[in-house]
């Protein structure tokens, strides 16, 4: 009923999995009193996105023995954001919760799977869940006064002249672009700072493997 | 809910009834080509040219100024590239607005790097263009404005007498994009005064894969389709006789129909905006005025738009939406963002369509089934913002 086809011609479609998660979506912050509520309770909060670029996420995590006890979460986002956030919050949580350190190395491709796959197209709407989940992880090492363990994504200058960023091939990465030629067609990357085109193309190396790679 | 209520006209209807009846011969017993010199051909060629007589009383306009194409978009593309193409040498500047449909937006880029000068219109808040700007916008080398009769996102109809008046003083030729204003505008040409109107069959219920130029007949454009000159040459290829007959049999019913039909929808697209917008933050896209009868865009603001047309689909009823999520470049509405609304308020916008036989019956479902959507999913939601928020960016 809700498979789709994209204007390309490529099909697409959601899976049965998704479309359970989206309209029964586990974990989730139903109303702004709850939201209230567990903000009172958790022992970190995190959010990622802005609604300007069409997906937001807020996430409510609480640890006992390093383990994610509970994982809760809001979300301003399409059915593939809603489905693969819930099905994040299971993973993380279930059989007596993940560590910490396991929880934070979860990829997209895991929550993909375990949904028996995303549209390639709608792949980048679950990537937020984790980014989420790493700023309330670091909210809760903060509060626990576990400094030293706070990871932060740096932004890091690839092109000089440009100001174009590891986040910025990041982004490209998840929007489709694979190769360099495409990476440089769309930010003008490495035209006039050629000095950058050998790393930008690790990183392109590099994203591409982080999230697109086959799953193991 | 088994019934299908479907609110999504402005991307495609049904075939009326009473047309596909009439294109049902032209598939299998008058199969002729209309190029044949024989019996079985000339019936083709008459069928042809009785529907191109009919096109033309209902524009008011000559037989020859009908070009039948392969779509809507086939006929813009045609009316644009083919009159740039043929007149560049009277000069190389190109006027269109913000809030075309693709098919114009799209054929004006590639243009562009084909090295001509476009200016995009600005629109009004009210999505409506003026005017003013239009004329203002014009230069000693503008040879070509392009500005659409209706909306296709939020129902706007422009000031198309208006603009045309401007034109002619100016002696500029223009195009207007009339695809979406077939079931509820006048489509005479005398009245309008544009020199190229595009038209397709497939949001008048008739088929889809055929749509016409009107093109005065003094306007010489290029052909971008060569091979056997049908079309007095500007678009070569077999004639689509049985989409032909349709189109012409769908055109004949929605101009006929027209003034009933409108007087049914106006009431029931009045009734919805005014339930809907009874839901705390909400925003009507587009003049309550001055828009076709049976479009309703509205933004629930914190919700993503794609979400929402999932749930409603759930509940039967077919939308769109101006998500980023539902369109293939992940950017949300342009319409909606050139009515100076904020990315936040296009990615909740919502379409929906009436059809001229849409009931009061489906309209009151999705009056009763919006409210706990809308909860629901704002209730799921980290964005909080408020009308406030929004009328201050």
């Amino acid at each position: 009923m809700y498979d789709v086809q994209s204007k390309d011609g490529s099909e697409w479609f959601y899976t049965e999995k998704v479309k359970d998660h989206f309209f029964n979506p586990q974990n989730l912050i139903k109303t702004q009193e709850e939201a209230i509520k567990y903000s009172e309770e958790a022992d970190g909060v995190g959010i990622e996105g802005s609604p300007a670029c069409g997906d937001m996420m807020k996430m409510w995590i609480k640890v006992e023995n390093n383990k994610i006890k509970e994982c809760k979460w809001q979300t301003f986002g399409c059915a593939s954001a809603i489905a693969s956030t819930s099905m994040f919050s299971v993973i993380i949580t279930e059989n007596g919760g993940m560590d910490i350190e396991k929880a934070l190395e979860i990829k997209p491709q895991d929550i993909s799977s375990r949904l028996d796959g995303l549209p390639t197209r709608k792949f980048h709407c679950s990537v937020l869940a984790d980014k989420a989940l790493r700023a309330a992880i670091n909210d809760y090492y903060e509060k626990t006064g576990q400094i030293n363990k706070i990871k932060k994504d740096k932004i890091k200058i690839i092109d000089k002249i440009l100001k174009i960023t590891d986040q910025d091939i990041e982004e490209a990465v998840l929007d489709g672009v694979r190769d360099f030629e495409g990476l440089q067609k769309r930010t003008k990357i490495g035209i006039q700072d050629k000095s950058c085109i050998q790393e930008a193309k690790q990183l392109l190396r590099f994203y591409v493997e982080k999230y697109f790679a086959e799953e193991k | 809910m088994d019934k299908e209520i479907y609110m999504d006209s402005s991307a495609t209807t049904y075939i009326d009834p009473e047309v596909f009846e009439v294109m049902k011969p032209y598939f299998n017993y008058e199969f002729g080509n209309a190029g044949s010199m024989h019996s079985k051909g000339l019936k083709a060629a008459h069928a042809l040219n009785l529907s191109r007589d009919k096109i033309s009383k209902i524009l008011n306009c000559n037989f020859d100024e009908i070009i039948f194409t392969g779509s809507g978009t086939e006929s813009i593309n045609l009316a644009i590239k083919g009159f740039v193409f043929k007149n560049r040498k009277k000069g190389n500047h190109i006027i269109t607005t913000k809030i075309e449909h693709h098919a114009v937006l799209d054929t004006c880029e590639y243009l562009e790097k084909q090295g001509f000068d476009v200016t995009y219109v600005e629109v009004e808040k009210n999505g409506i263009v003026d005017p003013e700007k239009i004329k203002n916008a014009i230069r000693e080398d503008t040879i070509l404005i392009s500005v659409m009769y209706v909306n296709n996102e939020i129902g706007t109809i422009q000031l198309i007498k208006e603009i045309s008046k401007i034109t002619k003083e100016k002696n500029i030729i223009f195009h207007t994009d009339a695809c979406q204003a077939g079931n509820s505008e006048t489509l005479n040409i005398e009245e309008l005064g544009v020199d190229m109107l595009s038209l397709n069959g497939s949001k008048i219920y008739g088929p889809k894969g055929v749509g016409i130029l009107y093109k005065k007949s003094t306007i010489r454009l290029e052909p971008l389709i060569h091979g056997g000159g049908q079309e007095f040459g500007l678009r070569s290829g077999t004639e689509n006789i049985p989409a032909i007959i349709g189109f012409t049999k769908a055109l004949e019913i929605a101009q006929r129909d027209r003034n009933k039909n409108n007087n049914y929808l106006l009431d029931l697209r009045d009734y919805l905006i005014e339930n809907l917008l009874k839901i705390d933050d909400t925003i009507l896209n587009g003049d309550i005025d001055k828009r076709i009868p049976n479009n309703i865009n509205i933004t629930f603001l914190n919700i993503e738009g794609e979400a929402i047309l999932l749930k409603l689909d759930n509940e039967g009823i077919c939308a769109s939406s101006g998500s980023a999520c539902t369109s293939k470049s992940l950017d949300p509405s342009h319409v909606i963002l050139a009515l100076g609304r904020p990315y936040e308020a296009a990615h909740g916008s919502i379409r929906f369509s009436l059809t001229k036989n849409t009931t009061k019956e489906g309209i009151d479902h999705l009056i009763n089934v919006m409210p706990k959507i809308v909860e629901e999913l704002r209730g799921i939601s980290p964005v909080t913002l408020k009308m406030e928020d929004i009328e201050n960016v």
